[in-house]
């Protein structure tokens, strides 16, 4: 039984070879030949440029080591890409969940719409926009202050909320898709079951619907982890002097500094720091879906 | 345990009316059958008994309790759906637990009660496999077990043996009335299926459009349709049309058929009778006679030969008759054959224009 269906698999990976072959091809270019460019500038002393003399060495990963400073930001980063993924839990999964079983047919399609939009819009003018909501004077400051019957001062630009509100507003579509997609596949007969044994919708909704639906969560967590990790737009526009974390360094070292190897290794050891993190999550993950 | 009574329940969806007016009494350990055609309102009746949905007007009592407005996880009901609906995250046996679990019932009480329930449905053995490597049967057990458990004061079964194959819906049919006798539960059961109905329930309420059409016992609303909606839908039947004499009806064409069961009808009233095809003899000449018996002249269209019976279809006056004959041994009749029916006036229900 299990050799025939290895048979069977292995036949239907060479039937599938044609369909495979253009996208591990592209991705073989697009990724793998950079990445690679890239790994060999991380051991380079200097870019091999207009002639200038470059040496192999491990000095750029031994930077990271010999300076707190990039450590610190790590860990920032770090703690911002665990924020901003609990904040898109905390904002996306009530929003998936009502969309997939609470509303139906056109007002679906309309709030869908409206979720997928931030996708829609470029990244920039979004952030941008952001700007001129959050700065004193600004949109937000300006209607709290006609609602409101007292004066109060609403400057949230340039500050670690704004960076979290930019970054968040980005990157909740990915949430509110990946855990749309698990709570639509939970057949609304099991939540019926649930109540119909005396559960409360909160006992169904935790024993239930998050295990159900905890695919979708951690798909959608992994999508916004690593990414905000590594940003640097967000940060950098929204959150000015204290906009300084992880990712807008090893951006500085390219268009900045131009010390593109140490750029390269800072990014590496990114790469490493999240793969581990996803290494050690995965296990802990599984075992509770 | 407790028994269930609807008083004019109406609910309406948009314009559709999905019940109009739904009276019926569900006695304490019965096990009640609601037949009707898909739209007919049958799980929508269902489903204000359970909880899921409100009705617009009307009573409804669990236990003399009036719970109409009280959500479904308050109503200590156990409910088992048409596509199982068992948690594919958990185990059989916490799957089983989950309605005494959510109740906080010591650890210790919810092993016992599982064990207990699912050697009630005969899968004692099954307890750790997951509800993906069960069969549609065994997943239709735990289904029920676990609605079970909890003791739950009436049982509710939406379509449950719908997916299963025939032979397995027939063992099912004879386990599930076999732990309903059991425990005795007020068993309140959903199908489309009038063999299904006829087997296994105490009492039949037929719907259509929303209305109970007839309410009783299978024997009751088989012998003594009320219309000619329950006289076909319940069982197969040959209807004809025409007006009351008093004793039966005149055809159209001049012939008097005798009715002695069902109203009594002032002649002259529009009306039908309705004769089930396993009461009519067929014979190929006019035998001495009979004053008694109702007779039609016909010729034999078609013949489908099942086995153990045989059904004939005979034309008489632009209607086709059915005519089953149990295999006897007897000769069979040919196609294209003239031949005379006959049936006694007490196998002829009459039944009031609708």
């Amino acid at each position: 039984m299990a050799v025939e269906g290895a048979v069977a698999s292995r036949s239907g990976l060479r039937s599938a070879l044609p369909l495979l072959a253009p996208a591990y091809l592209w991705l073989t270019v697009a990724i793998f030949l950079p990445l690679s460019a890239m790994v060999f500038f991380s051991f380079m002393t200097d870019l091999p440029l207009a002639g200038k003399p470059w040496a192999f060495t491990l000095g750029n990963y031994a930077a990271f080591f010999s300076q707190s400073l990039y450590l610190t930001l790590l860990l920032a980063s770090l703690r911002l890409g665990l924020e901003v993924t609990l904040w898109c839990v905390v904002i996306g999964y009530p929003a998936a969940y009502v969309l997939a079983k609470v509303l139906k047919g056109r007002s679906r399609e309309a709030i869908f719409l409206l979720v997928i939009l931030p996708f829609w819009s470029n990244g920039l003018v979004r952030i941008f926009s952001w700007a001129m909501v959050l700065r004193e004077g600004g949109i937000l400051d300006t209607a709290a202050n006609a609602v409101l019957p007292f004066k109060i001062n609403i400057d949230l630009m340039y500050s670690y909320p704004a960076v979290i509100i930019g970054l968040v507003h980005s990157y909740v579509p990915y949430m509110v898709l990946t855990c749309y997609l698990t709570l639509q596949a939970i057949d609304d007969s099991l939540i019926e079951a649930g109540r119909s044994l005396g559960a409360s919708r909160l006992q169904v909704l935790r024993r239930v619907i998050i295990p159900l639906s905890l695919p979708g969560l951690v798909a959608g967590a992994a999508l916004i982890f690593v990414p905000v990790v590594g940003s640097f737009m967000e940060p950098r526009i929204l959150g000015g002097r204290t906009g300084t974390f992880y990712g807008t360094v090893i951006e500085d070292q390219f268009v900045a500094v131009f010390n593109w190897p140490l750029g390269a290794a800072l990014s590496f050891i990114l790469l490493a720091v999240v793969l581990v993190i996803l290494a050690i999550a995965s296990p802990v993950l599984k075992r509770a879906a | 345990m407790a028994g269930v009574k609807v008083s004019n329940v109406s609910r309406s969806f948009g314009a559709h009316k999905a019940l109009d007016d739904v009276s019926i009494d569900f006695a304490d350990g019965g096990f009640y059958a609601l037949l009707g055609p898909s739209g007919s309102g049958k799980t929508t009746l269902l489903r204000q008994i359970a909880g899921f949905d409100f009705p617009d007007s009307g009573r409804i009592a669990i236990g003399g309790e009036s719970v109409e407005r009280v959500p479904v996880e308050k109503r200590r009901i156990g409910m088992v759906f048409q596509n199982y609906a068992l948690f594919p995250n958990m185990s059989v046996a916490d799957n089983v637990a989950f309605g005494l679990s959510v109740r906080g019932e010591s650890k210790a009480v919810i092993a016992t009660e599982v064990q207990r329930a699912l050697d009630l449905v005969q899968l004692g053995k099954l307890g750790a496999r997951r509800p993906h490597q069960l069969s549609g049967g065994q997943r239709q057990r735990v289904a029920l077990a676990r609605a079970i458990v909890t003791k739950p004061r009436v049982l509710l079964l939406d379509e449950p043996l719908g997916a299963l194959d025939k032979a397995l819906r027939v063992d099912m049919q004879i386990e599930l009335k076999r732990i309903q006798r059991e425990i005795g539960i007020t068993t309140i059961f959903v199908t489309h299926d009038q063999e299904e109905a006829l087997t296994m329930s105490d009492r039949i309420g037929i719907l259509r459009d929303g209305r109970l059409v007839q309410e009783g016992p299978p024997e009751e609303i088989y012998d003594r349709p009320k219309s000619e909606f329950a006289a076909t839908f319940l069982g197969d039947a040959n209807i004809f049309r025409g007006d009351a004499t008093g004793n039966g009806i005149r055809l159209p064409d001049g012939t008097a058929i005798a009715a002695d069961v069902g109203d009594r009808l002032a002649a002259g009233a529009k009306a039908s009778c309705a004769v089930r095809p396993e009461r009519i003899r067929i014979a190929t000449n006019a035998e001495a006679a009979d004053g008694q018996a109702n007779m039609l002249k016909g010729q034999v269209s078609k013949r489908i030969f099942a086995g153990n019976n045989s059904t004939y279809f005979v034309e008489r006056g632009g209607q086709t008759l059915k005519v089953i004959v149990q295999n006897t041994g007897a000769d069979r009749l040919a196609e294209g054959q003239e031949v005379v029916l006959r049936w006694s006036p007490q196998s002829t229900v009459l039944i009031a224009a609708s």
